[in-house]
């Protein structure tokens, strides 16, 4: 019973944090005419779950070469990881208020780790991410290091055939300190994924290539933590999970529209969306 | 020289345990001396070259010096977008070595043709280009590289170029080494087309045309102090390399000349701006693109004239 009520605690913390994120990221947008809002919002609660609950990682040390590495693969929804590592305290959160100014380093895709504390590839063309991961998961193997390696990749990014490239070298060299999430939305920049790509069954392909795999709701906390619990594996593999998940999730008006993956909302639709998290 | 460069890998990774040696499924047997000096830091990650670009970025991201191996088009164009983010962008210290370079590989026709691979990767932000002329040059090169904190790509040969080099001569990335003094033309050549180039300035020498010959390993950065010290008094300054006429060491060069107000005409030896059709040894192609010893000083000889 006192595990359940920690579990309900720390899921009750995280949905704070996911809220706040959110109105942040909406907000974001808005002031600094951010597009991709329904693919940071897709993802919001898998990176609250790594970010404030499964990663090793100190923000104070952020080059320990102990951490576990985090990589956004499908790098156009980072306005939602830099909210999330200025909440965690990576960089002050006023930082963030010159998000999208002239000469800044707050852009559309992330800069190159030597440009910011906290991000460890400079992702942004799809299919590249996942393999930069591979081989920092390798490096931990050849460097007598033990941190793991997460990414966070896209549907529409697994079209790319650089993933599929990848997820077999990853499975023949048994790199069990290897995890990718899958942010399955459901949407590509302009089609249903599913017809664009045929990407179904998502979790059988993983699991042909030699993975294991776990469908979860993406937006669930105790699936998602329960699927975090099984990383890392006692089979040698490297785990891909499923997360199902709802393209601008969050706010009624923005969920599984796809028109939010450009639309910028208005002052008026940041302030509907705010009253719809609970965050004033 | 790929057999040199084989054995040069494995005495760096003998005395260094930051190299790892990543292959795109080539080179049987070739790396067994490698592996055992540490199976875990070779990785044969198959014909899937587009990842294995990705997964030398996040190796070198994390302390190690990953040098990637395989034949020239698949190591370049192939996983080109690959080089320019994941390597160039992120100022990760990745060698890539290109094998069977320029024509070295043309019986088997141009799939395995590499006649633009310096061109386009020397547009990449912080990369180095170097095409060694010989073994010597290729196991300094790799040495270079190695205590280089930038990106580096070295296209080399198949196997049995001749050596050109004495074993001790010092080598430095960007740093031109004069191979013959001469007074009236200034031939400046890159890779294992030297042998062809040097006979070359043998036969105009017979002609009464002083041909001064520089082995430029290095395409970038470019060595242009050499170029200025060496301008005056030549008639023409003439590039040699096997690799298309536009981009590589001739299109290097003479962006360099376009910024000075006098300089000696300049004549580019190379390939032609087409894929080649027919079948043939590297011999032929040489001869074809008129690469071969006297294809070349009949070409410079015509330029003067």
């Amino acid at each position: 019973m006192l595990n359940q009520r920690q579990d309900l605690d720390l899921i009750s913390q995280l949905q704070e944090h996911a809220s706040q994120l959110r109105a942040n990221i909406i907000e974001t947008s808005s002031r600094a005419g951010l597009p991709h809002l329904g693919s940071c919002l897709s993802s919001v609660d898998l990176l609250t779950a790594l970010y404030f609950h499964k990663l090793k990682i100190d923000p104070g040390n952020p080059h320990d070469p102990q951490r576990d590495r985090f990589i956004l693969s499908k790098g156009h929804g980072v306005p939602a990881l830099f909210q999330v590592l200025a909440r965690r305290g990576f960089f002050p959160q006023s930082n963030l208020d010159h998000y999208g100014e002239d000469g800044g380093i707050f852009g559309e895709h992330p800069p190159t780790p030597s440009h910011l504390a906290g991000i460890e590839a400079a992702t942004g063309s799809l299919g590249h991410g996942m393999p930069m991961g591979l081989g920092m998961a390798l490096a931990a193997r050849v460097n007598k290091l033990n941190y793991s390696v997460f990414a966070i990749l896209g549907d529409g990014e697994c079209n790319e055939g650089s993933i599929w490239e990848c997820a077999m070298l990853s499975a023949a060299q048994k790199v069990n300190n290897f995890c990718v999430l899958i942010d399955f939305n459901k949407w590509q920049a302009t089609d249903r994924s599913e017809e664009v790509m045929a990407l179904n069954p998502l979790a059988d392909k993983w699991k042909a290539f030699g993975w294991d795999a776990i469908e979860i709701d993406g937006h669930d906390y105790s699936q998602i933590l329960d699927a975090l619990s099984q990383f890392p594996s006692k089979t040698g593999k490297p785990l891909a999970i499923i997360a199902n998940t709802i393209k601008g999730k969050g706010v009624s008006f923005m969920e599984d529209d796809n028109n939010w993956h450009y639309r910028i909302p208005t002052t008026e639709e940041v302030t509907l969306s705010k009253k719809e998290l609970g965050v004033g | 020289m790929r057999n040199a460069f084989a054995d040069e890998v494995t005495q760096l990774a003998k005395i260094d345990p930051r190299v790892m040696l990543l292959s795109g499924d080539i080179g049987n047997k070739l790396f067994d001396p490698f592996k055992k000096v540490d199976s875990k830091r070779f990785l044969n990650c198959g014909i899937a070259e587009a990842n294995m670009m990705s997964v030398a970025a996040g190796l070198a991201l994390n302390g190690l010096r990953p040098v990637v191996y395989t034949i020239t088009p698949f190591t370049t164009t192939r996983c080109f977008e690959q080089i320019r983010v994941d390597v160039c962008y992120h100022e990760a210290p990745v060698i890539i070595v290109g094998t069977g370079s320029g024509l070295s590989y043309a019986e088997l026709g141009p799939t395995h043709h590499s006649l633009e691979d310096m061109a386009i990767l020397r547009t990449l932000p912080g990369m180095q280009v170097i095409a060694p002329c010989d073994a010597t040059e290729m196991r300094l090169a790799l040495r270079a590289a190695l205590k280089s904190s930038s990106p580096t790509y070295i296209r080399i040969g198949k196997k049995g170029e001749p050596a050109i080099h004495d074993p001790n001569i010092s080598f430095e990335i960007g740093k031109a080494i004069t191979l013959k003094e001469g007074a009236d033309i200034l031939i400046l050549a890159s890779g294992t087309l030297m042998p062809n180039v040097l006979t070359a300035a043998d036969t105009l020498n017979n002609l009464g045309l002083s041909a001064q010959v520089a082995s430029f390993h290095t395409i970038k950065p470019l060595d242009s102090e050499y170029i200025k010290r060496n301008l005056s008094g030549f008639k023409a300054i003439v590039t040699v390399e096997e690799h298309g006429k536009n981009g590589g060491l001739g299109g290097a060069v003479s962006e360099f000349l376009s910024g000075l107000s006098h300089h000696p005409k300049h004549l580019r030896l190379g390939t032609e701006d087409e894929f080649m059709h027919e079948m043939g040894t590297q011999e032929y192609a040489q001869k074809k693109y008129q690469l071969d010893p006297s294809g070349i000083a009949n070409q410079i000889q015509l330029f003067l004239s």
